[in-house]
């Protein structure tokens, strides 16, 4: 294995700012449309996609490296990871549902719907094709998480202002959401040279 | 490919996956462990302690209250309304539709839909009390038509009290590709006088769960659950004709009320006009049965209505939807001067036509009570 060079806080900073997984990469797009629209729930998904991304990158990282890797089932991690990241979110819905019933009732069917985000697989599966190591694993999944949980915010407030101004009805809702999310990728890609994470 | 890797590859999915199924059911163990609660029922009523973490539903039936459900608390049929007197969270999006906006203000929730977490308040008709669940063997099975079963059950554990008309939940167990014990709502067509059988008339609707267990499977001598009763489809004691309309099993509640009647010395009390819709004449039953009661009360009147007469019926009775026989009698023969009540129990395609039918006629909406089969 060779991970590649990079120290761990421009990693956290890479994963939250640069190559942001929403605004660069594009990944976990469904939700971040639909649940932006109100802000209380941007921030409760923010946490839950934030703790579901930090935990499954560790966890994947060791089956990935301790299980498939020794017996040579590295072709399985599709559907490994999968199930790996649907036991999570299973777990973190009851711990949702335990500790904020408002909360789990406000998320509604995103929070199982997590399992199907793309931001978290696709981060599973960058960790293996970047071959980070564990720590580095972690760190990127945090990241990750807290890049998608700002992006979401960001993208929340600036709807909230979009909704009083005088949008063109035909761009009202998704159309302007687009638009707007079109700007802030283009934003965040302004950090792009700063930090390459490859 | 060797041999290891295939038995490898599915021995390392399964232990995983086993893996993760044990860390979810011991979180499943400590987070959804809410102990103790306590239901109070109408005020003070009743009130006693259950374990929580599952659906009021389930919890309430095994303290032995059973709040209608027909679909078995899936959330499809929105029978199980209780009314709640405690936050128990805001209603979900699978209670709003069975909601309407008085019961959403009142916080009426969907019994199934609610998890218990902590100690609850409710408010239910003290009528719920009396249900309870009887366990009754088959005693009789025959068949009335070629897709209609009537099984007469004896129940071994205590008399029924109902009123003609009412409907019980028969249960029937797992079997073939059904893995779970699954209820239906069925009206009773025995007599209320006859408390330590319950009869129940079955039409076999394909791919039905429990009509295709009565029809393949049930035979005499099997046992059966029965929860009753429920409903409040039965009749109210005035003087006003009686307008009643059914089709197919919807024969089984005006079997019991007619009986009831008869038993009870009424059935020359008020005028009774019984419109029963069929679409052969093998589709009908209880043709003897009914006939006599005519002949044998001048008040009560049977027409049985044939949509699609064979040739070889020789029918002779009125003939159409039951719709337009129904109006025809409504606007010719029913006398227009005593009041009307209407009683209908059939499928909802047909209960909808028959009411418009009624109104059309100026019979008054909220007079006019029914069974839908859901």
């Amino acid at each position: 294995m060779n991970p590649p060079d990079i120290s761990l806080i421009p990693l956290l900073f890479a994963s939250i700012f640069t190559s942001n997984i929403l605004l660069a990469n594009f990944l976990g797009m469904c939700s971040f449309f639909s649940i932006s629209k109100d802000m209380t729930s941007s921030n409760g998904l923010g946490m839950a996609v934030t703790f579901v991304l930090f935990i499954t990158s560790g966890m994947n990282w060791v089956v990935y490296h301790m299980v498939l890797v020794p017996l040579g089932l590295e072709y399985l991690r599709y559907i490994i990871f999968i199930i790996v990241i649907a036991s999570i979110v299973q777990i973190t819905e009851m711990v949702i549902d335990r500790v904020s019933p408002k909360l789990y009732i406000t998320l509604g069917i995103f929070l199982p719907l997590i399992t199907v985000n793309c931001a978290i697989l696709g981060v599973s599966l960058f960790l293996e094709i970047r071959e980070y190591t564990f720590t580095q694993s972690m760190v990127y999944g945090l990241g990750s998480g807290l890049g998608w949980w700002l992006a979401i915010m960001l993208l929340s407030a600036i709807r909230k202002k979009v909704e009083k101004g005088p949008v063109p009805a035909p761009l009202k809702g998704p159309g302007i959401t687009a638009i707007t999310i079109g700007f802030m990728a283009m934003a965040f890609i302004g950090f792009g040279g700063m930090l390459p994470v490859q | 490919m060797d041999l290891a890797t295939v038995l490898v590859a599915p021995a390392a999915l399964s232990a995983i996956s086993a893996a993760l199924a044990i860390l979810i059911s011991l979180t499943d163990k400590v987070v959804n462990n809410y102990g103790e609660v306590a239901i109070d029922i109408n005020g003070g009523s009743r009130s006693f302690k259950v374990n929580g973490g599952a659906n009021m539903l389930v919890t309430l039936a095994e303290s032995g209250i059973f709040i209608p459900s027909a679909c078995g608390g899936r959330g499809s049929c929105g029978e199980c309304k209780v009314k709640v007197n405690s936050d128990v969270g805001p209603h979900l999006p699978t209670e709003i539709p069975y909601l309407t906006n008085e019961q959403l203000e009142e916080n009426v929730r969907l019994s199934c839909q609610v998890k218990l977490k902590g100690d609850v308040e409710i408010e239910i008709p003290e009528y719920l009390f009396k249900i309870e669940q009887y366990e009754g063997v088959v005693e009789r099975i025959r068949d009335l038509t070629h897709d209609i079963k009537e099984v007469y059950f004896r129940l071994t554990d205590g008399a029924l009290d109902f009123k003609a008309g009412q409907y019980g939940q028969i249960e029937v167990p797992p079997y073939g590709k059904v893995k779970e014990p699954t209820q239906r709502a069925y009206s009773m067509s025995s007599v209320p006088s006859d408390t330590n059988h319950v009869e129940f008339l079955v039409r076999l609707v394909p791919g039905g769960i429990v009509t295709t267990y009565v029809h393949e499977h049930l035979q005499e001598g099997k046992k059966m659950k029965v929860i009753a009763p429920f409903g409040d489809f039965y009749v109210r004691d005035t003087e006003a004709q009686m307008i009643c309309v059914a089709g197919g099993s919807g024969m089984a509640p005006f079997k019991s009320i007619f009986y009831d009647f008869v038993e009870h010395g009424t059935m020359d009390k008020r005028d009774i006009w019984y419109f029963f819709g069929a679409r052969t004449k093998k589709d009908l039953f209880y043709l003897d049965e009914l006939n006599e009661l005519q002949e044998k009360y001048e008040r009560f009147h049977f027409i049985p209505a044939l949509s699609e007469p064979e040739e070889s019926d020789n029918w002779e009775g009125a003939t159409g939807l039951i719709t337009e026989v129904l109006d025809e009698y409504l606007r010719n023969t029913i006398s227009t001067e005593t009041e009307k009540e209407g009683y209908l129990c059939g499928s909802p395609g047909m209960l909808d036509a028959c009411m418009a039918v009624m109104r059309e006629r100026d019979m008054a909406e909220e007079k006019i009570y029914f069974d839908k089969f859901a």
